[in-house]
C-alpha cells in the first residue's frame, strides 16, 4: 500500500514517482459535511507550495484545497466533478481532486505520516 | 374503537387519500407539477388568416402551466402559510436576515409625494425628494464620523463592492498600481474575499486568536508576510463588530499600521446595529465602509426588499465614489454626475438607488432621534447578552469568559455533538418548536457554530421562551434522549430535505 502523506490543513497526498496525487482527509470531510461541488484546476496551472488550487463545497460551507508542493497541474479529477462520492475514496483510488508534477519532491518530506495526523486531529478536537 | 375514534379516523384516512389536506395545513404541489390542461385561464381565440413570416409556428404550445386567477392565488397564498416571518414570531437569525420593520416606516413610503414620483422627473419638481436623501446623507455621515456618503448602492454586497471600488480608484488615480494585496480576517463574510477578488485584489488572510478577535500579533505578520513596508497592500476589510459578535479591541492600532502602509481600511457595515450612537467608525480609523439600511435601520428586505446599502467615506476618498450624490446649493438641491465629480470611478447603478428605502431609513432616524437610535444598539447588546449569559452553561459558549458580547450571540454543539447532536439538528428542532432557527454554521472560525441575534424589539418574554427551548434541548440531549433530534422537525409541511441531493442533482428546468 502506498504511503500516504498529510498536511496541517487535511489534504492528503499519494506520491507517485514525481508526481504527487492530492486529495482531503476523513476529518475535513466530516468538518465541512457532505461535499457537493468541487471547482477543479485547469491542466497545465502552475502552483506553489500553500497556494489553493481547488476549491470544495459542502452544503454548510466552502473551503479551498492547498498545493502541498511547487509544480504543475497534469491532471484533474474529472469524474468527481460529476460524481462528488468519489471523494470519499481513498487518494489513491478515486478520492484525489488533482495530480501535480512536483518540481521539488523534498518539500514533502515534512509532512506528516497517518500515525502523526492522527495524533495532530486528536489534538484539535 | 370507540364511535368517535373511528369517524375521527375515517374523516383523517380521507384527507389523507384525498390530497394531504389537514385542518389548517394545505399541500401544494409546484405550479409546473400541476395538470390543469383543461381549465386554461385565458381564451385566445384562434388567430385566423394569419400567416407566419418568420417561419416559427403562429400558435403552439410553449409549455407553460395552465392555470386560471383563482388557482394562481389559491397556489401562492397556500405556498405563503409554510413561511415562516418576522411578523410571525421569534426570529434568532437575526437582522441579518429580517428585524422588525416599524410600520410608520411604510406609511411615509406609501404617501403621494413619495410613492408616485419618478427618477427621470426634472430636478425642479422633486427637490422634497432631494432633501430627504440629502438629509440621509447627513444622518449616516454624522453617525459614521464619514464625510462622504453616497445612497445609490442596491444592497449589502453592492456597497461592498463599491466601497472598494472605491479604494481601487484611489490607488489607480494615485499611480499606486503596485497596491493588489487585501487582508482579511478568516472570520469575514464570505462576500468579503468575493469582492476584493472581483476588483482585481489578491486576498491575504489574517487568521483570528482564541478571543474570536484579530491580535496586533497577528495582522502584523500577514500585513508584513511579504515586504518590510507593505507596500503591496492596498487595503483591509473588517466588519466591526466581527461576525463572532466582538469588538475588534484593537482596531485603533491596526487601522494605524495599515495606514502607515499606505492601505484604506474598508469596514463591513453589516454589524453597524450594534454601534449606532456609541461609536463613530470614523473614529476607529476607518475609510470607507457600507451600512445596511435593510439592517441598522429597519427597511425591509428578505423578499420584502429592496436592499439598500449606502457608502460613507473619509473626505480623502469622497471624490472617487459612485456617482450621482445629493448636494446643497444655496436653498435648492442637485445631484452631482461625472462632469462634476471627475475622480469618481463611474455610476454603479441606475438613477440615484432604492428611493423607497431612503424614505423608510429616514423615517426610523427621525422617529427615533440620536437618543432613540442609542437605545436601539443598546437593547440590540442587552438582548444579545440576555440570552448568552442564559445559554453559555447549557452549550459550548467559546468566548463568554472574555467577557460581554455585542448584538449576537454565539455558540457551538461542542457538549451536544458528543451525544450525536450537531447544530443541525438543534436548529431543526428549533423549527419543529416554532422559532426559525438562528444562524448556522456561521462564522467558520469554530465548527458548529450557532449565531444568536434576537434584535432590539423582542420583548424579555418571548426571548424567555426561546431560551427555556433551548435549556429543554440541553436537557434532553445530555439526558441521553437524542433520537428525537435526528427526526425533527416532525409538523411541518416538509419534513427533512434531502439538502444534499438538491446541491449534487438540482432540477433547474421542468422538462
Amino acid at each position: 500500500m502506498a504511503e500516504i502523506k498529510y498536511t496541517d490543513d487535511h489534504e492528503c497526498i499519494k506520491i507517485e514517482g514525481d508526481v504527487a496525487w492530492v486529495g482531503i482527509t476523513k476529518y475535513a470531510q466530516e468538518a465541512l459535511g457532505d461535499l457537493v461541488y468541487v471547482e477543479l484546476p485547469e491542466v497545465g496551472r502552475e502552483v506553489k507550495k500553500g497556494e489553493d488550487f481547488a476549491v470544495v463545497e459542502s452544503v454548510k460551507t466552502a473551503a479551498e484545497v492547498y498545493s502541498p508542493v511547487d509544480g504543475e497541474v497534469v491532471e484533474a479529477n474529472d469524474n468527481m466533478a460529476d460524481d462528488m462520492e468519489l471523494i470519499t475514496q481513498p487518494v489513491s483510488e478515486q478520492g484525489w481532486i488533482a495530480k501535480i508534477k512536483m518540481s521539488d519532491p523534498s518539500q514533502l518530506d515534512g509532512l506528516m505520516d497517518e500515525a502523526k495526523y492522527n495524533e495532530y486531529t486528536e489534538s484539535l478536537d | 374503537m370507540s364511535a368517535e375514534a373511528k369517524v375521527i379516523d375515517m374523516a383523517y384516512k380521507i384527507q389523507q387519500a384525498e390530497d394531504g389536506n389537514r385542518g389548517l395545513h394545505y399541500e401544494e404541489n409546484l405550479l409546473w407539477e400541476k395538470e390543469y390542461s383543461d381549465e386554461p385561464g385565458v381564451d385566445l381565440p384562434e388567430p385566423a388568416g394569419l400567416a407566419s413570416r418568420t417561419g416559427v409556428e403562429v400558435r403552439g404550445e410553449i409549455g407553460l402551466p395552465n392555470v386560471s386567477e383563482p388557482q394562481v392565488l389559491r397556489h401562492f397564498v397556500r405556498m405563503s402559510t409554510w413561511n415562516y416571518s418576522i411578523d410571525h414570531g421569534f426570529f434568532p437569525l437575526g437582522s441579518c436576515t429580517m428585524k422588525h420593520n416599524p410600520r410608520l416606516n411604510e406609511k411615509m413610503a406609501r404617501l403621494p409625494g413619495h410613492a408616485h414620483i419618478h427618477p427621470a422627473q426634472p430636478e425642479s419638481t422633486v427637490q422634497g425628494a432631494l432633501k430627504l436623501m440629502y438629509e440621509l446623507q447627513s444622518w449616516l455621515s454624522e453617525m459614521t464620523g464619514l464625510p462622504g456618503v453616497c445612497l445609490t448602492p442596491a444592497a449589502g454586497a453592492h456597497g461592498e463592492l463599491a466601497g472598494m471600488m472605491t479604494i481601487a480608484r484611489a490607488h489607480e488615480q494615485k499611480g499606486n498600481t503596485h497596491k493588489k494585496v487585501v487582508l482579511i480576517p478568516d472570520s469575514a463574510h464570505g462576500t468579503n474575499p468575493a469582492t476584493a477578488v472581483m476588483c482585481g485584489f489578491k486576498v491575504r488572510n489574517v487568521p483570528t486568536g482564541d478571543t474570536g478577535c484579530v491580535t496586533v500579533e497577528a495582522f502584523k505578520e500577514a500585513l508584513y508576510a511579504e515586504s518590510e513596508d507593505a507596500a503591496e497592500v492596498a487595503g483591509m476589510m473588517v466588519t466591526n463588530p466581527n461576525t463572532c459578535g466582538l469588538f475588534e479591541k484593537d482596531i485603533v492600532e491596526i487601522a494605524d499600521l495599515l495606514h502607515k502602509a499606505g492601505g484604506y481600511f474598508y469596514c463591513d457595515g453589516a454589524n453597524f446595529n450594534a454601534l449606532v450612537g456609541k461609536v463613530r467608525p470614523g473614529d476607529f480609523g476607518v475609510d470607507v465602509m457600507h451600512i445596511n439600511l435593510h439592517k441598522t435601520f429597519s427597511t425591509p428586505h428578505g423578499g420584502g426588499g429592496p436592499g439598500s446599502g449606502p457608502i460613507c467615506t473619509s473626505a480623502e476618498l469622497a471624490p472617487y465614489v459612485p456617482v450621482p450624490t445629493v448636494v446643497k446649493k444655496g436653498d435648492s438641491y442637485a445631484l452631482e454626475w461625472e462632469e462634476d465629480r471627475p475622480e469618481t470611478f463611474g455610476r454603479l447603478k441606475g438613477f440615484q438607488g432604492q428611493f423607497g428605502m431612503f424614505v423608510r431609513a429616514l423615517a426610523y432616524m427621525m422617529s427615533h432621534g440620536a437618543d432613540g437610535l442609542r437605545q436601539v444598539s443598546e437593547d440590540a447588546v442587552l438582548g444579545a447578552n440576555y440570552v448568552l449569559s442564559q445559554l453559555k452553561d447549557d452549550y459550548h459558549a467559546p468566548y463568554a469568559a472574555n467577557g460581554p458580547c455585542m448584538h449576537e450571540a454565539l455558540l457551538t454543539d461542542k457538549k451536544q455533538k458528543e451525544a450525536g447532536v450537531t447544530t443541525l439538528d438543534i436548529a431543526k428542532a428549533l423549527t419543529e418548536y416554532g422559532f426559525h432557527p438562528m444562524t448556522v454554521y456561521f462564522p467558520l472560525v469554530l465548527p458548529g457554530t450557532m449565531l444568536i441575534e434576537p434584535t432590539e424589539t423582542e420583548s424579555k418574554d418571548s426571548i424567555d421562551r426561546f431560551i427555556t427551548v433551548m435549556k429543554g434541548f440541553a436537557a434532553d440531549i445530555k439526558a441521553g434522549d437524542t433520537e428525537k433530534f435526528h427526526a425533527f422537525p416532525l409538523s411541518t409541511p416538509r419534513r427533512r430535505l434531502d439538502e444534499v441531493k438538491a446541491a449534487r442533482n438540482p432540477v433547474l428546468r421542468w422538462a
